[in-house]
């Protein structure tokens, strides 16, 4: 999918940075307070109907982004539209009312429920917050509805979150998420932390509301498979920018970005085991709070250059919608030609 | 199949824990063969007995937990027999396992080169007897083992405790304690779960050049049937403390013979899939307190039959291949 002249959810050049709260003893001893630029001048578009699959590395920053988007984190620079209104300069009554039109499941299950409050009051919630239901019997009325839908029924109503399993509690967060009739949901890691035939059920389940209900997803995960599965189009995140992004199929298909061809090589892949040659990316991910000059995957990158350590690669359209941000993307390499261990230390 | 090919044979393993609301039959009846060499994956959702399994095997079951019956013989001896010391003294020379939680498993209150040492010095008949030149072999020998799983500048990084070394680099460190004293089988429990992708894979190879260069076995316990198609020759799945299918990699993957092996495989979300339905399994794992002795995957299977509600066996169905399902008929065994 292209960009069209109005998509539901516009971000651009958005950045979040976290600063450490700096101690007296550490101000006297001069010690630089830490801050850490989580997100970095992102920028991205999410039609109406469409998933767009966001993946990356523990603590590159997607969780980050997912979150300033809905403005749960305030962002630090940058804007973001939904249906053409400017998020970032809603006061905070219009910013509750976006909220029951933009939601978020979150990534653990076991934490994001409150432990004391029953499975009609997390739900039901919502509800209150933006006045959707007039009578405490109409709220349990509605909450009993959308258990159904999730999977779930009106005996659980008066349950406790321990009193579930992990892929329950999942069916618990997503029927808070929809219960306020949103049209956009943030969905970060929503299976990561379930087995395998539970996270199965789960995106079952996302897929077949997303028809019913006509949503939207901005979809985060780790996992390549579930991405590739279930998103329109998706956005590679490392160190808190996005490296590639495309149509699933071409960027899936062929990767043009070193971090996206590695990361591909990496998965495992159960129906062809070693059918790409294996590129070890030496090292790990560089520490946030002090990231690397120049485009930053160069520490770990097989095919840097000397460039890559001064200058950050501004990204290029490689085919309709295809954008990827290298230097060397004229010459057309793979990291897996080049045979060698990955790294420029 | 004579003994001297097997390294380690389970027989009949049952291991329960007592607990409040009753007992929990963790593991029942799973019998494990693991040959010279090879690479043995264990998969199966969590909670399905794949760690209890192999704390029996090195003998880490803590009350409440106890081997209620079964036999884990290794090299021939029977390890159940063995008294707590020759037990410590096989522990670590010659089986070594690697837990799941790199934090927790390593000790927070001593540096990395003390826990390394430590090993070394209880296992490493290699060493000279005493003094300075021990402690020096020892300390020479850390940082080799260090360097062996690609940990940079290992001289230094001895003297660092486990909190200052990433996920990724602790298990590492993980592994290097497993291999110090040179065992015979490597138990790796979930090494990569919680780790990136670029990262496991850097782990795994890690354990598979190991394992080609010392011509150990290693048993992978993973959630991950990928991970279990790229390294490991045979495969063996449980379910709710049961082994419900074994046989060669390739032959499971391509060919799965029990329901809840197909159910795994069909699991899998895949870019080929995209715009077609997956089909999960419905339902969850069942309580393991209080199961009746039917087949258990009974609650979620699409092809149970009134057939099922009886105790079922492993039995055969192809060269090297058994499973356990009543729609599956037995093979002569040759
Ligand atoms: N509240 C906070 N204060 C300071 N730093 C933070 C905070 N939240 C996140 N960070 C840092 O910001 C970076 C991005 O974190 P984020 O949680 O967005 O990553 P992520 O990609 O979602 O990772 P994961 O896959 O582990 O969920 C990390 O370096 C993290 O340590
Ligand atoms: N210390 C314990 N006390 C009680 N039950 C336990 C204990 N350890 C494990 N179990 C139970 O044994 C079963 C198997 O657990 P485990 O082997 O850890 O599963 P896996 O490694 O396959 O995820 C589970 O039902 C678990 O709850
Ligand atoms: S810009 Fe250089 S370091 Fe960055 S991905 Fe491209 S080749 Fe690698
Ligand atoms: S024995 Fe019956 S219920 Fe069990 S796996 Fe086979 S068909 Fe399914
Ligand atoms: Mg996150
Ligand atoms: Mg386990």
């Amino acid at each position: 999918m292209t960009s069209t002249a109005n998509p539901l959810l516009n971000v651009e050049n958005l950045s979040k940075v976290y600063e450490g709260r700096q101690s007296l003893a550490n101000r006297l001893a001069g010690v630089q307070p830490f801050s850490v630029r989580a997100v970095n001048d992102v920028s991205f578009h999410v039609e109406r109907g469409e998933v767009l699959g966001l993946i990356g590395e523990s603590g590159c920053g997607k969780s980050t982004l997912g979150r300033a988007v809905l403005r749960l984190h305030e962002p630090t620079a940058g804007r973001v539209r939904f249906d053409g209104e400017d998020v970032t300069a809603l006061s905070a009554g219009a910013l509750k009312d976006m909220r029951r039109r933009m939601q978020i499941v979150f990534q653990d299950p076991y934490a994001s429920l409150n432990p004391r409050s029953t499975v009609a009051d997390i739900v039901g919630l919502p509800l209150r917050l933006h006045g959707l239901a007039r009578t405490g019997a109409e709220v349990r009325e509605k909450v009993a509805r959308i258990l159904e839908r999730v999977g779930l029924n009106a005996a659980h109503l008066d349950r406790y979150p321990h009193q579930f399993s992990g892929g329950q509690r999942q069916r618990i967060g997503i029927a808070r998420a929809l219960i306020s009739h949103p049209e956009f949901i943030v969905c970060d890691e929503p299976v990561s932390a379930l087995d395998v035939s539970i996270q199965a059920q789960i995106i079952q389940l996302l897929l077949e509301l997303k028809d019913e209900m006509g949503l939207t997803y901005l979809f985060i995960s780790h996992d390549i498979s579930v991405i590739g599965y279930l998103s329109d189009r998706v956005a590679v995140m490392y160190l808190g920018e996005i490296v590639e992004m495309g149509p699933t199929d071409d960027v899936l298909a062929r990767p043009r970005h070193p971090y996206t061809q590695s990361l591909m090589s990496a998965v495992p892949d159960v129906d062809a085991p070693g059918k790409h040659q294996r590129v070890r990316l030496a090292g790990e991910l560089p520490s946030p709070l002090d990231p690397p000059k120049g485009c930053k995957f160069h520490t770990r990158c097989p095919l840097a250059i000397d460039a890559c350590k001064r200058e950050a690669p501004v990204s290029e359209q490689v085919a309709p919608g295809h954008q990827v941000a290298c230097h060397r993307l004229a010459e057309d390499l793979s990291v897996w030609e080049t045979g060698a261990e990955a790294g420029t230390r | 199949m004579s003994h001297n090919e097997n390294l380690l044979e389970v027989d009949g393993l049952r291991t329960v824990f007592d607990t409040s609301e009753g007992m929990v039959r963790a593991v029942d009846g799973v019998d494990v063969t693991v040959r010279r060499g090879e690479c043995l994956g264990v998969v199966g959702e969590s909670g399905s007995g794949k760690s209890v399994t192999f704390s029996s095997v090195m003998g880490l079951v803590r009350s409440p937990g106890r081997i209620e019956s079964g036999s884990i013989r290794f090299e021939g001896r029977d390890l159940t027999r063995l008294s707590p010391r020759e037990m410590r003294a096989i522990r670590g020379r010659d089986i070594s396992m690697t837990m799941q939680d790199a934090l927790t498993a390593l000790n927070p209150a001593l540096t990395v080169g003390e826990q390394l040492s430590e090993m070394l010095d209880a296992h490493d008949e290699d060493l000279p007897a005493r003094g300075g030149a021990r402690r020096r072999a020892i300390r020479d020998k850390s940082v080799e083992m260090l360097r062996l799983v690609g940990i940079p500048s290992p001289d230094s990084r001895l003297d660092q405790y486990p909190h200052e070394f990433s996920g990724g680099m602790r298990q590492r460190i993980m592994i290097a304690i497993a291999l110090a004293p040179g065992p015979k089988l490597l138990i790796a429990d979930e090494p990569t779960t919680a780790l990136d992708v670029t990262i496991q894979a850097q782990v795994l190879e890690l354990i598979s050049e190991i394992r080609a260069r010392l011509g150990m076995s290693v048993v992978l316990i993973t959630h991950d049937l990928g991970v279990v198609a790229e390294h490991c020759d045979r495969v063996m799945v449980m379910y709710a403390g049961q082994v419900v299918e074994e046989g060669a990699t390739v032959d499971v993957i391509s060919n799965p013979q029990h329901p809840y092996t197909r159910g795994l495989l069909g699991s899998i979300p895949r870019l080929s899939l995209r715009g077609k339905p997956i089909r999960p399994i419905q339902g969850q794992v069942p309580n393991l307190v209080g199961l009746p002795p039917q087949c258990r995957f009974y609650s979620r299977c699409p092809d149970r039959t009134e057939a099922c509600l009886q105790f079922v066996e492993m039995r055969n169905v192809g060269s090297d291949r058994r499973a356990r399902c009543i729609a599956l008929t037995q093979e002569e065994v040759a």
